[in-house]
């Protein structure tokens, strides 16, 4: 992964975040109490939220730079965003919230398409009302709405934190096969130190602010 | 007053509240979602003076109008000199009153419909690599939808009963700008008592599915 932070810096109020790290695994856990910050910095890496100080590289391309008000919307920086309640859009079926991300302009390609919904077993669930979908198939719409996109960084924010622990071991072997089949990289939320084991490549925490390496095992 | 004439009297209070409603439409709809979603500098102005009809007299807001679009007036008169374009005192002055009077109405509603779809599902839609009038148009307006059109049924029925700023800018001209509200007042004061109850009626059965329509979609929105 080429993730660069240097120097950011973002005081919220009950939030106090400084970080520089360069992201050079292919998949990173982020390990960190509630309350941490660890979806603020989720929410500034995506765009959707700007930082105090600092300044965000993503693949060499400079997504923030605060000192030289520069600020790429979140359309512009080719990142997926699973978020923990996963959003997915409530007037769409599941079909329209699977391809929602697809623009008309892009050479589009179906193999591409094909290859998600094959691998995250999407087929049965496409024509149906995406608010009556399991737990688990929410899970696997919006992992595959965020892939459509072809993201450079994927984002995962807790995506297991709503679901039982069957449920669980069945959603990890498909980010499992995201990880081998895609090579996405990722960042990788969770207070599940056993999810990190199966899925990273290395293992972050966020401590008074600070983001600091943290042992896997 | 005869059954035509009463019929008239409906068809023009109808028309010119849904054209009201509609031609103020996009600028509530901008400016609701400027008020919902971003700031601003002047943002307390604006929305204090967007609100001012809701608690000014009906008939200081009508003079405010008749003193700009009267003759006289400075955009009335341009108009009228260089165009032979007249305003005050026609159904255009209608259309114009019942409109100033819904605004305010009208995006207060369409600012509580804006603020309930979720900031976050807009900004997931942008990480999926759409813009905001993408987003906006594909995300945040069918979300609103429902307090939209409640907001709307609201506005019409709000420029149906509307009596003070119509009076003072279009006057009572019988069949140019006699609405409901006016015809009612007019017959009373000219003690057709009978008539004025009939449109008292017609006025009430409109004003009430228009209120009816809002409330249902308002509960229904509100339900989790």
């Amino acid at each position: 992964m080429s993730l660069r932070i240097e120097h950011l810096k973002l005081q919220l109020a009950g939030v106090s975040l400084q970080v520089t790290w360069s992201f050079d695994q292919p998949v990173t856990g982020l390990y960190a109490p509630s309350g941490s910050g660890k979806t603020t910095l989720l929410e500034i890496i995506a765009g959707l939220r700007k930082p105090d100080a600092g300044v965000i590289y993503l693949a060499g391309k400079k997504l923030d730079d605060v000192s030289q008000r520069i600020h790429l919307p979140p359309n512009k920086r080719h990142m997926g965003y699973v978020p923990q309640d996963l959003a997915l859009f409530p007037h769409l079926n599941a079909s329209q919230n699977l391809h929602y991300g697809v623009q008309p302009a892009d050479d589009f390609q179906s193999e591409w398409l094909e290859k998600i919904i094959h691998t995250l077993e999407l087929s049965p669930l496409l024509h149906r009302n995406s608010q009556k979908l399991s737990g688990g198939e929410k899970q696997r719409l919006a992992l595959g709405r965020a892939l459509l996109t072809r993201p450079k960084l994927l984002i995962l924010d807790e995506p297991l934190s709503s679901l039982d622990e069957r449920l669980k071991n069945r959603i990890i072997q498909y980010l499992i096969r995201i990880r081998n089949e895609f090579h996405i990289p990722m960042i990788y939320v969770s207070h599940h130190k056993d999810e990190h084991h199966l899925l990273c490549d290395e293992l972050l925490t966020i401590e008074d602010g600070l983001l600091k390496p943290h042992p896997i095992n | 007053m005869t059954n035509g004439e009463m019929l008239q009297t409906i068809w023009l209070t109808l028309w010119s509240s849904a054209l009201a409603v509609l031609l103020i439409f996009p600028a509530t709809v901008c400016l609701a979602w400027l008020m919902a979603r971003k700031q601003w500098p002047g943002k307390t102005l604006v929305d204090t003076l967007v609100s001012l009809p809701l608690v000014l007299p009906p008939v200081a807001t009508g003079l405010v109008l008749l003193k700009m679009l009267g003759r006289r007036g400075p955009l009335g008169g341009w108009l009228y000199h260089n165009w032979g374009f007249e305003i005050a005192f026609t159904s255009k002055a209608v259309v114009i009153a019942l409109g100033i009077m819904s605004f305010p109405l009208l995006v207060r509603s369409l600012r509580t419909a804006f603020e309930e779809v979720p900031v976050r599902l807009e900004g997931i839609a942008r990480t999926l690599g759409h813009g905001p009038a993408y987003v906006f148009f594909t995300v945040s307006l069918p979300l609103a939808k429902r307090g939209i059109i409640a907001g709307i049924a609201l506005a019409f029925a709000r420029a149906m009963g509307e009596f003070g700023a119509t009076i003072m800018v279009a006057g009572m001209i019988a069949g140019e700008t006699n609405t409901l509200s006016l015809s009612i007042y007019q017959l009373v004061q000219t003690g057709h008592d009978q008539d004025a109850i009939k449109l008292l009626a017609v006025s009430v059965m409109i004003a009430f599915m228009a209120l009816a329509i809002s409330n249902k979609l308002s509960n229904r929105k509100a339900r989790p």
